[in-house]
């Protein structure tokens, strides 16, 4: 396995620039998510890593060695799709085996046979291996598509939104047996997602990308908790932060603040607070959620409740100052003492 | 506006029984949400009330008039099948007047009838622009603005929002509940999915195989499942189930896990085996020796919480954990459950067992009812 840097790495498609100053530096063995929208740089990235692109301007290195000018073979990164990209025609043992059979290495049949049969095992899919690829569900495509990646054994992993095109239940599965794998394996990961959930239980660290700009790179805690910008903030988190009139908060707000933002869980529903006059929306037990509305402010509350409020209720919040956060006009936080308890 | 009431409804496809003796009132006004996975017979049941089917036997009345037999055409319903499918060609008015020109209506009752629902939707200033502008939130208002020009007696809706993607999903649930709030019509919404059906419902109806398994407001649901398959079936991370290794009697106050005493609401029905069902968010972490003991297996941080996996001496469990702590694998950690909030469960029939809270519950809702 392998370190990556990135340094200074720029990348543009006509007047687009779809990567700019992009500096980051991913551990050997880390697991680095790229959060962010769609047209964000972040497939790019991965590409340039690859080195499917050239970048215009800046360096690459892995382990040390500068690669920027490398062939994308002698790199040894394994790509790992959304869509499955499997050969219909193999067997799943053969889809397997394939990378060992090229030119490239010529692996020795025991050895191919050894290989592919350890990371079955590892994929759960042992039972499967003389199954055409065609007949097998969505989530075992992708495990052997993962397993065509993990059999190289290459120095890094670059996924591109691997679990995006399946169902929410074989997400849930996949994403903790990714994250096992990866341990376990030790390897290097560079994942690709616009899902912060993925995001956030997935990762060590998180790099969010906004327009070609690496915005803020941390830990899930860190960059959950201390967002630099407001873009940032509302990248983490479903229900997304709440964004709050600033004459809610006259007094308390530091000076210069253009926009004050609390977390769901963050918000308290008291029977004694500062801001009445809500009627409740929608609540929902199963995702402890409360949605209500003041003067056509819509507020989303993470609540525990024994029983649900009934649409149309009345409701009373609470935005305690500490755990609000303050962004001047520009979207830059504002440093407000206590915030570190909000991590 | 109009009450439907189902009685001993019952459909057969040659020897598949889709939809079993299903009897059912569907309140005035209410939003309802028919909730089961795939051939649980809820998309059955409501091509029957759209008369898109008819039953085997058994009848269906609406605001007390038989339309068991009616055609379609004659009951003055609205059948909405996909929220998301205007006419790209015509501007928001034309989509908007769309059903009424179908049906005949004079021009200045669709003008009045179009006006009228833009304002509700908040989407007047629109009226002469093209579809093709429109942003994923506005387009949607014109498609249920749509639905609702006709002014039905009920509307029926089989998984309008299926093919959203999560976040737009969440949007649209919002949206057509403020609607109902404002129109208060008579709404039966078919879904498979849990958090839809939590969100949007006054009254849900959990189907599974043909049967209808339970039928009651979210929160009965959620904190009283009939059986495990609803509680199973509602809420993620699922609730927690725990097999008791000894019988439960009619007044015990507690049951025995790994040898640890832990309270329970009072029992009214005993079983000669039980399984203890406990949600994830009623499980709490406490002070060392205050209560089960038990590892930290596995963390998954959400930001907003942890989800955590335990196992303890008598099985394994997930507890939801407040993002203020920070647990992680292979701590050792003190568990306790929110004691109202626990059920029981007879493990052979998979049927809940009545206690203290659940009589409660049901007395509170009986007196609710007068």
């Amino acid at each position: 396995m392998a370190s990556i840097e990135l340094s200074g790495i720029g990348r543009s498609f006509g007047a687009v620039k779809a990567v700019s100053g992009l500096n980051l530096q991913v551990a050997d063995g880390e697991f680095l998510v790229l959060l962010g929208p769609s047209g964000a740089g972040k497939t790019t990235t991965l590409r340039l890593i690859a080195g499917l692109e050239r970048p215009d301007t800046g360096r690459i290195r892995m382990d040390g060695h500068d690669i920027t000018e490398s062939l994308p073979a002698s790199r040894d990164c394994a790509f790992v799709f959304q869509q499955y990209s499997l050969y219909p025609h193999l067997t799943v043992f053969d889809n397997l085996a394939f990378p060992l059979r090229s030119p490239l290495r010529r692996s020795a049949p025991g050895e191919i046979r050894r290989r592919v049969q350890e990371v079955a095992e590892m994929l759960h899919i042992e039972g499967k291996l003389m199954r055409r690829a065609t007949e097998l569900s969505g989530g075992e495509m992708q495990r052997v598509a993962i397993g065509r990646a993990l059999v190289r054994r290459p120095r890094v992993f670059l996924m591109d939104e691997p679990l995006s095109s399946l169902d929410a239940q074989l997400r849930e599965e996949l994403r903790v047996e990714l994250r096992r794998l990866q341990r376990s394996t030790g390897s290097t990961v560079i994942y690709v997602t616009h899902d912060h959930v993925e995001a956030t239980t997935m990762a060590d660290r998180i790099g969010i990308l906004e327009h070609g700009v690496l915005q803020q790179v941390g830990t899930p805690l860190e960059v959950y908790g201390d967002p630099h910008t407001l873009p940032v903030a509302q990248r983490l988190g479903s229900p997304a932060i709440n964004l709050l009139p600033v004459q809610w908060f006259e007094g308390r707000a530091p000076a210069g603040t253009a926009q004050v933002a609390i977390r769901p869980e963050d918000v308290l529903l008291s029977a004694e607070g500062e801001a009445a006059g809500f009627q409740v929306i929608e609540c929902s037990l199963v995702k402890h959620q409360l949605v209500a509305e003041r003067h056509g402010v819509e507020v989303h509350a993470r609540v525990m409740l024994d029983e649900p409020l009934a649409p149309g209720a009345p409701a009373r919040f609470g935005f305690p100052t500490e755990r609000c956060l303050f962004f001047d006009a520009a979207g830059r936080r504002i440093a407000t003492p206590g915030l570190a308890a909000g991590l | 506006m109009a009450e439907i009431r189902i009685d001993k409804l019952h459909k057969r496809f040659s020897d598949f029984v889709a939809v079993r003796d299903s009897t059912l009132t569907l309140a005035d006004g209410k939003f309802v949400v028919l909730l089961g996975p795939s051939g649980c017979g809820k998309t059955t049941t409501l091509r029957m009330l759209a008369g898109l089917e008819f039953p085997t036997s058994g009848s269906i009345a609406l605001g007390g008039q038989d339309v068991t037999y009616l055609r379609p055409r004659e009951r003055d319903i609205a059948m909405v099948f996909q929220l998301f499918a205007l006419y790209p060609h015509l501007g928001v008015r034309g989509n908007l007047e769309f059903p009424l020109r179908n049906e005949g209506l004079p021009r200045a009752e669709i003008e009045r009838r179009v006006r009228e629902v833009a304002a509700i939707l908040r989407i007047e200033h629109l009226l002469d622009a093209r579809v093709g502008g429109l942003s994923g939130g506005d387009r949607q208002r014109v498609a249920l603005g749509r639905a609702i020009v006709r002014e039905p007696q009920a509307f029926l809706m089989d998984e309008p929002l299926g093919t959203l993607d999560t976040e737009f999903r969440e949007l649209m649930c919002i949206e057509l509940r403020k609607l109902h709030d404002r129109l208060k019509t008579t709404t039966v919404f078919v879904t498979h999915d849990q958090n839809e059906a939590m969100a949007l419902a006054d009254h849900i109806v959990v189907m599974n195989q043909g049967d209808i398994l339970q039928a009651g407001d979210p929160g009965s649901i959620y904190n009283f499942p009939s059986c495990m398959f609803v509680a199973r079936f509602i809420g993620r991370p699922a609730m927690n189930f725990i097999p008791l290794s000894a019988a439960v009697q009619p007044g015990d106050e507690a049951v025995s896990l790994a040898g640890t005493a832990v309270a329970v609401p009072r029992v009214e029905a005993g079983a000669a085996s039980a399984v203890l069902g406990v949600r994830p968010e009623h499980v709490r972490l406490v002070a060392p020796g205050e209560g089960q003991s038990a590892v930290v297996q596995h963390v998954e941080y959400f930001g907003s919480h942890w989800v955590t996996e335990m196992t303890t001496a008598a099985g394994s469990l997930k507890a939801l954990v407040d993002k203020s702590q920070r647990p992680a694998s292979g701590d050792r950690v003190a568990i306790a459950f929110n004691t109202a909030r626990v059920v029981l469960f007879d493990a052979a029939t998979e049927q809940l067992l009545a206690s203290a809270t659940t009589r409660q519950h049901q007395e509170a809702l009986r007196h609710g009812q007068h």
